[in-house]
């Protein structure tokens, strides 16, 4: 497996060990707020970002942000030593493990951040990072044209939800998290509509709701640690977490408890059915995750103490087995070169460990008692009786519960106590450093169903009161709750559970045949993305059509019409012309520029034009002069010199004009060079007209000298009141100059390779 | 362009003119010239040269390449704002220091950041004229 040819190698799996205890660490500082945070206190660190624009980078921990801090530095840390072990001797493991510490600080950052817009920087952060996991296998076109799928739809998902917090912030004056919260629900006020809109649009593309669900199976071209921490426990639940986040203020409304119901309630149970039908675990896996997304989104629809409960409680127990499945099927794929569900069984003698831990995972996930996934399932049913749309909601868990069941029977029974499989090659154990992650997940799993106390008063209870806004009103987070309707729930989804696994290889057939003949939206997205291209490409060739003369047709035409356009609708007055006053030279220049243009229009001829156009510049310079302005005198003449050089050295290169060319044009050109310039004219003698307002010309008169030591007020102005409108134009100078260059040689490298391949 | 006349000229013509180019840097503050206007010159110079000897003999004589040479003269000019900053006034305000005085009647020369930042805008285009003359004129 190690591929001992890297001599960088050991440095390498270093890396990935140095972020897992970086990470580690980090979990361990979370730790310490524990205390803090169950005592109701929240802990808040504000560092001023863009002050003006009400915009900080502001941290805040709760017992909501302290949960997903936990869950996301301690599976972080497992899931980096297993990855360090998984992808060991991989050219770029060193890469592999940047993208995975970074996407795993963008993650806390999301988590934390108390400011709307530092929120929407890290959650595109989390779209970009998670970008560089799925595409990790970048040579192969399918895991390339998934990464790109996931980041279109969770990045368009991200503008709406800017907008939507802009929205907020102009609406609310805030864009502190905890202010917001504060303030309680903003339903009814202006715009919520367009807000709840927005954020939920941002939420469902993140959390993969139907019907942007397809993104996040396809997700799974990534390596199988990368699915373990983003599609299970992390990046997909920054959905849910918003959801959350917002609810104290985007909550109490209908069209908040209607969206999120339905939305959750189709996604669960459509996931659940796509999860039996699959036939490759990680498939399966990755439909139980968007399973339990509907879910979490379905109980937020909701306001009492037992659906916040409940969506917090299924919220940890499903990070905890779900991050444990992914990588214990990562183990097993490693260890029989399969993850076929047909193939795989009997595992149990060669792999003790795993099945273990895979047993203590499949255990929750199927709610048996005493684990912890049973008591989330009880605390979601009592919720589920509680909630609005109560006769939609239970019928809709109870399928999704009951299939879950059945689907924990095919991920974690049947591949290791099932009948013995046909493997391509005989199992052996994992590692330790891969088996680390799923056994201490399953026995945390264990461990807080033995004690729903524990888990309740330091991470559950916390979190439900940071949604809900007030302490203590949670449902009872407890092992044994009575003989109750949510019980009698559990027993009938165990039943339906057990008939639903023994018949699944049937089922699965039949789902198969009702897939071939949906709608496939995976398909449709190709589609939309080819033809949205064409469209481009279309849209571009219209646009930008290379031929220079009509940029500067549209160029100048827009400048005229405009002109023209504001000329009309304003009542400018009339223009005086006070000819009398020119004296001999004024006439002789302004002659002398008119003949220089005649020369221009008229003439045939590339060389004699710049001959004209050099008339006319030296003209203009002359009135310069004449008007004591040396320094725009000079400039301008040393321009013009350099105008004719660069223009000779660029006409020795060009074709002759070719009249015949030009001549259908020129019509159009004249009109339009006419119009510009009598335009032009106008505007100037408009301008003239208007008292002249010295208030400028007097600051730098009397500030040039005494402020600026300088006398030169033109150069003064340039170097010293106005440094930086010259250090901008100084840069598009250098800029400019260096596209230009890079063009001319452009070209010339490409014509020499044309040579050579003559 | 084989003019002997041309070409023995030129070499007066680039010295005479890379020194006034220098002369209408240092004067600018309080006479007409300054950081442009000479750059446009010093340009002027180093092209009448190329179109004397040739573009290859002109970047020997320039020593640095013109490309180079605009974005030292960036870094100048943007060094230059950015000194009083660590002064710290706003960016790009003018720092004055006297040496041999405490006022400008009085001192016998001042250092300022004004003069480096106009250097850096007369190395911008210089360079930028320059890259774009020669990369025209190696073109063929």
């Amino acid at each position: 497996m190690a591929d001992h040819s890297d001599p960088n190698a050991p440095w390498k799996t270093l890396s990935g060990i140095g972020t897992s205890a970086i990470t580690a660490a980090l979990f361990l500082f979370f730790v310490q707020y524990l205390p803090t945070v169950a005592s109701g206190e929240p802990v808040r660190w504000v560092i001023p970002w863009i002050p003006s624009l009400d915009i900080n980078l502001s941290f805040w921990i709760d017992g909501l942000s302290l949960m997903f801090a936990l869950l996301i530095t301690g599976i972080g840390a497992m899931v980096m030593l297993y990855a360090a072990k998984y992808l060991a001797g991989h050219k770029q493991y060193d890469r592999f493990a940047l993208y995975l510490f970074s996407f795993m600080l963008s993650m806390l950052g999301l988590v934390l951040a108390d400011n709307l817009i530092a929120l929407f920087v890290f959650w595109e952060l989390t779209t970009f990072t998670s970008y560089l996991l799925i595409g990790f296998s970048h040579t192969d076109p399918k895991s390339r044209r998934n990464a790109l799928q996931a980041l279109l739809l969770t990045a368009a998902g991200g503008l709406a939800l800017l907008a939507g917090f802009i929205l907020i912030g102009v609406t609310q004056g805030t864009f502190e998290l905890s202010e917001l919260n504060a303030a309680g629900s903003i339903a009814g006020q202006p715009f919520y509509m367009g807000i709840l809109i927005l954020v939920l649009l941002g939420a469902f593309t993140k959390s993969a709701q139907v019907p942007f669900h397809f993104w996040l199976p396809n997700a799974m071209a990534a390596p199988t640690p990368v699915s373990a921490y983003l599609h299970s426990a992390t990046m997909v639940k920054g959905g849910v977490y918003l959801l959350a986040r917002m609810h104290p203020s985007l909550s109490g409304s209908d069209a908040w408890v209607w969206a999120l119901s339905v939305f959750g309630a189709v996604t669960a149970v459509f996931a659940s059915f796509m999860a039996l039908r699959q036939t490759d675990l990680k498939q399966t896996l990755a439909y139980t995750t968007l399973m339990a997304l509907g879910t979490l989104t379905m109980f937020l629809a909701g306001s009492t103490g037992y659906a916040i409960t409940a969506a917090m409680t299924f919220l940890l127990v499903h990070s905890l087995y779900k991050a444990g499945l992914f990588l214990m099927i990562g183990v097993v794929d490693h260890a029989t070169g399969t993850r076929d569900a047909n193939l795989l069984g009997g595992l149990r003698a060669s792999m003790p460990v795993t099945a273990a831990a895979a047993a203590a995972a499949g255990l929750a996930m199927a709610g048996i008692p005493p684990f912890l996934g049973f008591i989330a399932k009880e605390v979601a049913y009592a919720g589920a009786l509680e909630m609005r749309l109560m006769l939609f909601v239970v019928p809709m868990a109870l399928i999704a519960f009951a299939l879950m069941f059945a689907v924990a029977g095919i991920v974690a029974y049947k591949p290791f106590y099932g009948p013995q499989g046909e493997l391509p090659h005989e199992p052996h154990e994992g590692p330790w450093p891969m088996l680390l992650g799923p056994v201490v997940l399953g026995v945390l799993g264990l461990l807080f169903g033995l004690l729903p106390g524990v888990a309740a008063y330091w991470l559950i209870e916390p979190a439900v009161a940071a949604v809900m806004g007030a302490p203590d009103v949670g449902g009872r987070v407890k092992l044994w709750a009575g003989f109750n309707l949510p019980l009698l729930l559990s027993l009938i989804t165990f039943a339906l559970g057990f008939i639903l696994y023994r018949v699944h290889l049937d089922l699965r057939e039949r789902l198969a045949r009702i897939e071939a003949r949906a709608p496939d939206l995976d398909a449709g997205w190709d589609v939309f993305l080819d033809r949205f291209m064409a469209f481009t490409k279309l849209q571009t060739g219209l646009i930008q059509t290379g031929v220079l003369r009509q940029y500067m047709f549209a160029t100048f035409g827009v400048f005229a019409v405009t002109v023209l356009v504001t000329l009309l609708a304003r009542d400018v007055g009339g223009i005086s012309l006070a000819l009398g006053g020119l004296s001999f030279m004024e006439w002789g220049v302004a002659l002398l520029i008119v003949a220089g243009i005649v020369l221009v229009v008229l003439t045939s001829s590339r060389i004699v034009a710049l001959v004209g156009l050099g008339v006319v510049g030296i003209g203009v310079a002359l009135i310069f002069i004449m008007y004591s302005a040396p320094d725009v005198a000079i400039t301008q003449l040393l321009v013009e010199l350099l105008v004719v050089v660069l223009l000779a050295l660029a006409f020795l290169k060009m074709p002759q004009l070719d009249p015949s060319g030009t001549q259908s044009h020129s019509f159009a050109n004249a009109v339009l060079a006419g119009a510009v310039g009598v335009l032009t004219t106008v505007v100037v003698l408009l301008v003239v007209d208007q008292p002249f307002d010295r208030r400028l010309s007097d600051f730098f008169e009397a500030a040039s000298w005494t402020e600026a030591f300088g006398r030169n007020i033109v150069n003064v102005i340039l170097v010293d009141f106005r440094t930086l409108d010259t250090f901008g134009e100084i840069a598009v100078v250098g800029v400019a100059a260096l596209g230009a260059f890079a063009l001319l040689k452009g070209f010339a490298r490409a014509r020499n390779a044309k040579g050579e391949d003559k | 362009m084989n003019s002997v006349i041309f070409t023995a000229a030129a070499r007066l013509l680039v010295a005479l003119l890379f020194v006034f180019s220098l002369f209408m840097l240092l004067r600018g503050h309080h006479l007409p010239g300054g950081g442009f206007i000479g750059g446009l010159i010093g340009a002027v110079a180093f092209i009448v040269y190329s179109l004397a000897c040739g573009p290859a003999e002109a970047r020997k004589a320039l020593r640095i390449t013109p490309e180079v040479i605009a974005m030292l003269g960036l870094g100048i000019a943007l060094l230059a704002g950015l000194f009083a900053f660590f002064m710290g006034d706003p960016l790009f305000t003018g720092q004055w220091y006297w040496v041999g005085g405490d006022s400008y009647e009085t001192a016998a020369f001042s250092l300022n950041s004004v003069l480096v930042f106009d250097i850096g805008v007369y190395l911008v285009v210089l360079g930028g004229i320059l890259s774009l003359t020669y990369a025209f004129e190696e073109e063929t």
